[in-house]
């Protein structure tokens, strides 16, 4: 084990993937020489050869096309997008071509592209460096969509996105790259001595479609993906409410079992993420989960997540949803 | 073509169209380009040294059906008569599958009608284990590759042999074996994709080039733009081609671009352009047996113009009779593909009318056995159809929970 943030976890997970796999090779804007915006490959270039670890043109829907025809042509490409944000130019080739080709080959062709891509706000990017996309690819048929929120689990579970044989897009929470984020911009921490911080060096892979119990409770399920796992867990300790904390990792397929049983268990449940809340995955987990659990719920399923608004720059800590409003929803589930 | 653009309006702003409509006398201009206008070009050339050939119109055949130039491959007549032989059997497939369509046992149908000899001749030009990326007016590169009429009806009527399974429109064919990439119906994604898998072949150390097809209506799209700027950067192995058979549809060429032409829009990519009649077997031939001979030295991409005529429809759904002269085609100055290399092989002594009147016969009556058979599996009026169960599967390389969950609803 090596304690590690998460910019050097996801590099570690692409540096033994290309040292044992030569089909893998990762390429984006500014991804080769210079080694990322956010350093993830840095180093990789001069390590692994400028034809594994590439720059390319400014063009997001050129990326995605052409690593939709490498991996057609038996590689394993990993295509980063510098923000979650410019993805949308590659929108058609991810959701028409790279998710499709599979069932519409009748199975002859298959691409397992992976595109990982930083998400979420919190660094003072506006509303073009802060937005979190994941309900605009949850909703496409033949992509697994995956969010990491440690060290621990953005090294296993990027291993696994890059050797599924399905296309998959992971988001990073940018805002933890360098550290968890608990909800007070005042206050950041780095992840020295976090116990997810510690990361195995080598092959290490951490199953797709499994939740993380971050914290085990009695009275009042959360579920949150990203930034959002640390926020609830400071929520959580603020709201004296015993909880269980799942965080879902996967998010399609998300694992039915841990999250069902969990709120089975506790009967109430209250849904956190960045995204707008229209039409984003918590409306999805929550009709699910009702459909499941009705029996079983003492109160409302509650969603807490960002405005149904363009997300803003200097005002980005009253759009985050934050320890208050969600320690809040958490404490409303217990009203009889 | 800029300053001669017909316009449906000059203001507020220009809006080109077709330059002849329902009613008006079909008027193409005069061709003045012979085989001898342009030289052969060495294979590591540069994009100036084509200026030429993008700005004319590489000819091997003239109007009488003598081949010359420096382009002329001197085919072997068993090439030729290969050539003719697919040429002939995608027309007579086209036409029966086209009566299946009408007859309802079909959904839609598309025909090469006046350009089989684009896929045809380039795919013969190509190397087996090359890579085909098709769009859907390409179909003529499984006939090179060997691929059964019957495995191609039966993915048409979408039955149960169908190998992608009834889930995609007829005419998206997906051929794994023939190194023949599933098409797609959003115009043009398979342009830069076409480019990452030429990339693939370099990075695996592979003698593998890839040609890939997109219409002079869809090189108006980002992908088009996307695949020259991606090829040039990258130079991989791969040619890349606007068929311009004038018409998307009812949308004409000049509503596709400003600019003078297709060909030279590679040029500012630093990429070698030419533009080649599109119904000429041995030009089409003849380059790209040159660019994949540039391909494989390590030279990287070419860019072709296909100068052609879509001498039918669109679709079965359209009626071009709605929106341009009807048998427009008919005064097409490049011909008929078919026509023309029979042409030729008759002037050279190596074919005859009657030899050709016995090859319909004979590729009519394979057609004919091979839709018995197809239909004898299911047709779209009638099924079966294969089981509702592959909406569920290849989705995924494994049916996760909450499809299989679906499927258990559907109950079947």
């Amino acid at each position: 084990m090596v304690e590690m943030n998460m910019i050097e976890a996801l590099r570690s997970a692409l540096d033994d993937l290309m040292q044992r796999d030569p089909n893998v090779l990762t390429f984006g804007e500014d991804v080769g020489y210079f080694g990322g915006v956010f350093r993830i490959t840095d180093g990789l270039q001069e390590k692994h050869g400028a034809h594994r670890v590439f720059d390319t043109p400014l063009a997001e829907g050129g990326i995605a096309s052409m690593a939709m025809g490498m991996g057609l042509n038996g590689l394993r490409p990993v295509a980063e997008i510098q923000f979650a944000d410019y993805i949308f130019p590659a929108y058609d080739q991810i959701v028409n071509e790279i998710a499709k080709v599979r069932h519409r080959s009748g199975g002859e062709f298959t691409t397992p592209v992976t595109f990982r891509t930083p998400a979420g706000g919190g660094i003072r990017g506006g509303h073009h460096h802060s937005q979190s996309p994941e309900a605009q690819f949850t909703h496409t048929p033949g992509l697994k969509v995956v969010y990491c929120s440690t060290p621990l689990n953005a090294k296993g579970l990027l291993t696994s996105s890059v050797e599924c044989n399905d296309p998959v897009i992971f988001f990073e929470p940018k805002r933890c790259y360098n550290g968890p984020f608990y909800g007070d911009p005042h206050k950041l921490s780095t992840w020295k001595g976090h116990p997810d911080a510690d990361v195995p060096e080598g092959e290490f892979r951490i199953p797709l479609e499994q939740a993380n119990v971050v914290m085990e409770g009695t009275d009042c399920t959360v579920i949150a993906w990203g930034t959002m796992v640390h926020i609830c867990q400071q929520a959580i300790n603020d709201s004296g409410v015993s909880c269980d904390l799942i965080d879902l990792q996967t998010l399609v397929p998300w694992d039915r079992d841990t999250v069902v049983s969990s709120v089975k268990k506790t009967g109430r449940c209250v849904i956190v993420h960045e995204a707008p809340k229209t039409s984003g995955f918590g409306a999805e987990m929550s009709a699910s989960i009702q459909e499941r659990c009705f029996y079983h719920l003492e109160s409302p399923i509650t969603r807490v997540t960002g405005w149904d608004t363009p997300f803003p720059h200097t005002t980005e800590w009253d759009y985050i949803p934050s320890t208050e409003r969600i320690s809040k929803a958490i404490r409303g589930t217990q009203v009889d | 073509m800029t300053d001669e653009v017909p316009l449906a309006t000059a203001e507020p702003f220009r809006v080109p169209t077709a330059p002849c409509r329902p009613g008006d006398e079909s008027a193409f201009p005069e061709w003045k380009w012979t085989p001898e206008d342009l030289s052969s070009l060495p294979l590591d050339c540069s994009a100036e040294e084509t200026e030429e050939h993008a700005y004319g119109l590489l000819r091997v055949l003239d109007d009488d059906g003598n081949a010359g130039g420096e382009w002329n491959p001197n085919l072997d007549s068993e090439i030729l008569k290969q050539g003719l032989e697919y040429m002939l059997r995608l027309r007579i497939f086209d036409d029966r599958m086209m009566k299946l369509q009408r007859t309802g046992k079909l959904s839609f149908y598309m025909r090469s009608l006046g350009e089989e000899a684009i896929a045809i001749a380039q795919t013969m030009a190509l190397e087996q284990h090359d890579w085909v990326f098709p769009s859907y007016r390409q179909p003529g590169a499984q006939f090179v590759r060997g691929r059964d009429m019957v495995s191609m009806m039966n993915h048409c009527i979408g039955n149960e042999m169908d190998n992608v399974k009834g889930r995609q429109m007829p005419v998206h064919y997906t051929w794994k074996e023939g190194h023949f990439i599933s098409i797609s119906s959003p115009v043009g994604t398979q342009f830069n994709q076409a480019v990452g898998v030429a990339m693939a072949s370099a990075y695996k150390g592979e003698d593998q080039v890839t040609i890939t097809w997109l219409g002079d209506g869809t090189s108006a799209q980002g992908d088009y733009h996307y695949g020259l700027n991606f090829a040039s950067v990258y130079k991989p192995p791969v040619i890349l081609c606007v068929v311009n058979n004038q018409f998307a549809i009812s949308t004409h060429a000049n509503l596709a671009t400003g600019g003078p032409n297709f060909a030279s829009r590679g040029l500012p990519f630093g990429i070698p352009s030419i533009r080649v009649d599109g119904n000429d077997f041995l030009a089409l031939y003849s380059v790209t047996k040159w660019a994949r001979d540039r391909a494989s030295a390590g030279h990287g991409p070419t860019h072709l113009e296909v100068y052609t005529y879509r001498a039918g429809a669109h679709s079965s759904s359209d009626d071009p009779a709605r929106y341009r002269p009807k048998d427009d085609h008919l005064s097409w100055p490049g011909g008929d593909p078919i026509d023309r290399l029979k042409d030729h092989m008759i002037t050279t002594g190596i074919w005859s009318e009657e030899e050709h009147e016995e090859l319909i016969q004979k590729i009519d009556s394979e057609v004919v056995t091979a839709y018995k058979e197809a239909t004898s599996f299911g047709d779209l009026a009638n099924g079966p159809y294969p089981p509702a169960s592959t909406i569920f599967t290849e989705v995924y390389e494994t049916v996760p929970w909450h499809v299989q969950e679906q499927r258990e609803e559907l109950g079947k």
